[in-house]
C-alpha cells in the first residue's frame, strides 16, 4: 500500500468518527463519567485533530542520504516496526486510542491494542469504524510477533506561580490544571507552588473557585465535574484525603464524598502542604488540590524537580528571564508558560524519569514506530 | 488561522475538486486538447493527491531550536512570505495550478495566479471552488506587495539506454516519455541515447510503437493522441521537423500534419540524429522523437550533460554500478532509473541550469514559500 494511501485511510477514519461524534461522545461519558460537553467539544475534537495530523505524516517521514566517508552511497530507510502492542488507559479512552493509532498506522505498522477494562466501549466502536474504512484491519494471525510496547505513565506535575503572575489568570489555570477530567490527568498540576508574597490571596481565591465547582450528572450541561471512574479510584482518593488530614495539611474545602451514591468527590483543597506529605508525593488522580509555599526561584526549582516523576510542569510569570530560566531548569517533558494542558497533535508529549519512555505526538511521535535501516552501497567513485 | 486549519481548508478544496472531477477533466481536455482518459485519471488524480499532500504539511512546517554559542536561546520560525505571484503554463493547467497554490497556501501565503491565456478554464473553475470552501480567498487590495515569482521552465531531457537494459521496458518508457500529451511535457525524453549494439533493434521497436497511434478527438476513448495546443506551437513543431529532414536526420515515420483540420501532427521518429542538429538541441514540445547512438559511458554522460537545460533524465540498465554512477553524474533535477515520468507529490521536482530555479513539492518545495526568521534571546545562563 502506498504511504499516501495509508494517510487517506486515516483521514477517512477521522471522517467517520466525525460523522458519529454525538454517539461517541455520549458513549465516552457513559463509560468514563466525564461531562458530555467536554467529551463532545474537547475529547472528540482532539481525536479528530490527532488522526488528521498523522494522516498528513504518512508519506512525509523521510529517511536521509548521508555523506559517509569513502566511496559509498549511504542512506536510511524508515521502515515500520511490524506489530505494535498498545495498552491504553481509561482517563481519555478515545484520545489515547487516537494518540496510539495515529503514528503507528501512519508509519505502516499493525496494531494489537488492549483497551482499559474500565472503559472499553468507545475503542470497540472505533474498531468497527476501522472495518468500515476497510483495509486498515487485519486479523492477527496465530503467531504474535510483538516487538515494542508503549506505556503511558503518571506524574506529580509542579505548577509554579511567581509573585508577578497575572493573579486572576493563574488562579483559574491552576484550578483547571488540577480539576480537569475529575483530576484524572497524568499531567495534572498536582503540586501548586505559590510564591510567598501572593500565597495568602492565591489560597483564598483558589478555595472560592473550588467551592463554586459544579458537581453532578455528566449529561447535564451545567456540570463541571462528573464522578470518578470506578470504586477503586473513589476509595483510593478518599484514602489520600484522609492521609492529608492526618499528616497535618490544612483542609480548606471539600474533603469527602459529594453525594450518597455514585463515585462523586467534593472538590478538595489542601493548604500549607509540605513536601514530605503523602499527598505531595503520590499521584492522587482525583479532585484534590495541594498548595505549597516557596520563597526563591532556586528553591522552587529544586523542590519541583525533587520527584521520581517528570511529565509536565508550568510557570506563571510575566518576566521573560524567569520564564526562560525556569523552563530550562525544570525536568519535565512539557513545560507550559502562562497556560496549562495545552495540547496539539503537532507538539510532542512525554515524560522524564519515571513518567514514561519516549514521546508521543508531533514528528517525534513517529520514531517509536519506525525501525531505521541504514543501507550502504559500494560505488566505483564518489563525486560528492 | 491555525496552521492545521489551513490544512483542513486545502483538504476541503481537494474534496470539491474530486466532486467535480468529471467536469474538470472534460474542461481540461477541451481547452488543452488533452486526452480525456489522461485528464481524468492522471491530471485530476495528480491534482487531488498533491493537494492532500500539501494539506498534510501545513502544520508540520517546523523551525528549529539551535545550540548557538554563548548564553543565548536561538530558534527559527518558518513564516509565510506574504504575497506570491505565480504564472502557470498551458501544458498541465490544473496540475501546475495545484503545484503552485498547494505549497504556497499550506505555508500561509496569499497567491496571485496568472493562468495561461491558452488554457484558463479549469483554473477559473477552481477559483470558484475556492470561494465555495470559503475563507481562503481574499480580495487583493489595491497595492500589490509581490515578493517572489516562480516560473516553470523547459528541458531537453536525455534518456540513456544501455545494452544490458530490459529492452521492452526501455522502449515503452522512452516512448511514453516523449509522446505523452502530444509531446508537450517539460520533462519530455527528447534525446534518446541508445548504446550501439542494440541501436537498430531499439529504433525498429520504437517505430512500431509510434505507428500504432490513433489520432482524433481527445474526448473519444481509443484515441492515443490529440491536437497540439494552438497554431503557434503547430507551426513551430512542423518547422523543427523540416529542419530535421534538412539537416540529415533519417525520418523513420510521420514527419508532417495529420488530417485536414485541427492542429494534429503525425507521431514522428527520427533516427541517426547527431548532437548539433536543431532537433537535438531545441525543445520541440511536440510528438517528435530523436534517437541517437552512443559507444562509451563517459562519452554519453558528456553528451547528455551538454545542454543549457537540466530538468530530468532517464537511465535504463540492469547494472548496479552503472545506475549509481550515471545517476550521480547527470546534471538533472530528477533522474529516473528503469522508468520515466514518475512524478509524485512527495518528491521534489525542478531543474538544474536553465531548466528552472528551486524545487516544487516534497518537503523541499515548501522552503520556497517560507521566510526563515531567526530569533536570538539573551538569557542569564545556559544549561544545555
Amino acid at each position: 500500500m502506498n504511504a499516501s494511501d495509508r494517510g487517506q485511510l486515516l483521514n477517512r477514519l477521522a471522517d467517520l468518527i466525525e460523522r458519529d461524534r454525538t454517539y461517541l461522545a455520549a458513549l465516552e461519558t457513559l463509560d468514563n463519567g466525564k461531562p458530555y460537553v467536554i467529551s463532545y467539544l474537547v475529547d472528540l475534537d482532539l481525536v479528530l485533530r490527532c488522526l488528521r495530523y498523522y494522516a498528513g505524516w504518512a508519506d512525509k517521514y523521510h529517511g536521509k542520504t548521508i555523506p559517509i566517508d569513502g566511496d559509498f552511497f549511504s542512506y536510511t530507510r524508515h521502515e515500520p516496526v511490524g506489530v505494535c502492542g498498545q495498552i491504553i488507559p481509561w482517563n481519555f479512552p478515545l484520545l489515547m486510542q487516537a494518540w496510539k493509532l495515529g503514528p503507528a498506522l501512519a508509519t505502516g505498522n499493525v496494531v494489537v491494542m488492549k483497551v482499559a477494562e474500565q472503559t472499553p466501549l468507545t475503542a470497540l466502536y472505533v474498531a468497527n469504524l476501522i472495518k468500515e474504512v476497510g483495509h486498515l484491519i487485519q486479523v492477527a494471525a496465530g503467531s504474535s510477533n510483538l516487538k515494542r510496547v508503549t506505556l503511558e505513565l503518571g506524574g506529580k506535575s509542579p505548577n509554579i506561580i511567581m509573585s508577578d503572575a497575572d493573579m486572576d489568570w493563574a488562579v483559574e489555570q491552576a484550578h483547571f490544571a488540577l480539576f480537569f477530567n475529575q483530576g484524572q490527568c497524568c499531567c495534572a498540576g498536582s503540586r501548586t507552588f505559590v510564591q510567598e508574597d501572593v500565597y495568602a490571596e492565591f489560597l483564598e481565591r483558589s478555595v472560592a473557585r473550588a467551592k463554586s465547582r459544579v458537581v453532578g450528572n455528566p449529561f447535564d450541561s451545567q456540570t463541571e465535574q462528573g464522578p470518578q471512574v470506578d470504586e477503586m479510584q473513589f476509595k483510593k482518593i478518599l484514602g489520600y484525603i484522609q492521609s492529608g488530614k492526618q499528616e497535618g495539611a490544612k483542609l480548606l474545602c471539600g474533603g469527602g464524598a459529594a453525594a450518597d451514591r455514585g463515585y462523586f468527590i467534593q472538590p478538595t483543597v489542601f493548604g500549607d502542604v509540605q513536601d514530605g506529605m503523602t499527598i505531595a508525593k503520590e499521584e492522587i488522580f482525583g479532585p484534590v488540590m495541594q498548595i505549597l509555599k516557596f520563597k526563591t526561584i532556586e528553591e522552587v526549582i529544586a523542590r519541583a524537580n525533587n520527584s521520581k516523576y517528570g511529565l509536565a510542569a508550568a510557570v506563571f510569570t510575566k518576566d521573560l528571564d524567569k520564564a526562560n530560566y525556569l523552563s530550562q531548569a525544570l525536568q519535565a517533558g512539557t513545560v507550559w508558560i502562562n497556560c496549562y494542558d495545552v495540547f496539539g497533535a503537532q507538539s510532542p508529549f512525554g515524560g522524564y524519569k519515571m513518567s514514561g519512555s519516549g514521546r508521543e505526538l508531533g514528528e517525534y511521535g513517529l520514531q517509536a514506530y519506525t525501525e531505521v535501516k541504514t543501507v550502504t552501497v559500494k560505488v566505483p567513485q564518489k563525486n560528492s | 488561522m491555525d496552521a492545521s486549519e489551513r490544512g483542513r481548508l486545502i483538504c476541503k478544496l481537494a474534496d470539491l475538486i474530486e466532486r467535480d472531477r468529471l467536469l474538470l477533466a472534460t474542461l481540461e481536455s477541451m481547452n488543452g486538447g488533452k486526452l480525456f482518459a489522461n485528464a481524468y485519471l492522471m491530471d485530476l488524480g495528480g491534482c487531488i493527491k498533491t493537494l492532500r499532500y500539501c494539506a498534510g504539511w501545513a502544520d508540520k512546517i517546523q523551525g528549529r531550536t539551535i545550540p548557538i554559542d554563548g548564553n543565548f536561546f536561538t530558534y527559527t520560525r518558518h513564516e509565510p512570505i506574504g504575497v506570491c505571484g505565480q504564472i502557470i503554463p498551458w501544458n498541465f493547467p490544473l496540475v501546475m495550478l495545484i503545484w503552485k497554490i498547494g505549497p504556497a497556501l499550506s505555508c500561509g501565503n496569499t497567491v496571485i495566479v496568472k493562468p495561461a491565456e491558452q488554457t484558463p478554464l479549469t483554473a477559473l473553475h477552481v477559483a470558484s471552488l475556492i470561494k465555495e470552501v470559503g475563507k481562503m480567498i481574499k480580495e487583493a487590495a489595491g497595492k500589490s506587495n509581490l515578493k517572489r515569482v516562480t516560473l516553470e521552465l523547459g528541458g531537453k531531457s536525455p534518456c540513456i539506454v544501455f545494452a544490458d537494459a530490459d529492452l521492452d521496458n526501455a522502449v515503452e518508457f522512452a516512448h511514453q516519455g516523449l509522446f505523452y500529451h502530444q509531446g508537450q511535457c517539460c520533462i519530455a525524453a527528447s534525446r534518446l541515447f541508445v548504446e550501439e549494439s542494440i541501436y537498430d533493434e531499439f529504433v525498429r521497436r520504437s517505430i512500431e510503437r509510434a505507428k500504432k497511434y490513433v489520432l482524433g478527438n481527445p474526448l473519444t476513448p481509443g484515441v492515443n493522441q490529440g491536437p497540439q495546443i494552438d497554431k503557434e506551437q503547430y507551426d513551430k513543431i512542423l518547422n523543427l521537423i523540416e529542419s530535421g529532414k534538412k539537416e540529415g536526420a533519417k525520418l523513420e515515420c510521420g514527419g508532417g500534419p495529420w488530417g485536414n483540420k485541427g492542429y494534429f501532427i503525425q507521431p514522428t521518429v527520427f533516427s541517426n540524429v547527431t548532437d548539433e542538429m536543431r532537433i537535438a538541441k531545441e525543445e520541440i514540445f511536440g510528438p517528435v522523437q530523436q534517437i541517437m547512438k552512443f559507444k562509451s559511458l563517459d562519452d554519453v554522460i558528456k553528451r547528455a550533460n551538454n545542454t543549457l537545460y537540466g530538468l530530468s533524465a532517464g537511465i535504463f540498465t540492469k547494472d548496479l554500478d552503472k545506475a549509481v554512477t550515471v545517476s550521480s553524474a547527470l546534471q538533472a533535477g530528477t533522474v529516473w532509473v528503469n522508468c520515466y515520468s514518475v512524478v509524485s507529490a512527495q518528491c521534489p521536482f525542478g531543474g538544474f541550469k536553465m531548466s528552472g530555479n528551486g524545487r516544487e513539492l516534497g518537503e523541499y518545495g515548501f522552503h520556497e514559500y517560507t521566510e526563515v526568521k531567526t530569533v536570538t534571546m539573551k538569557i542569564s545562563q545556559k544549561n544545555s
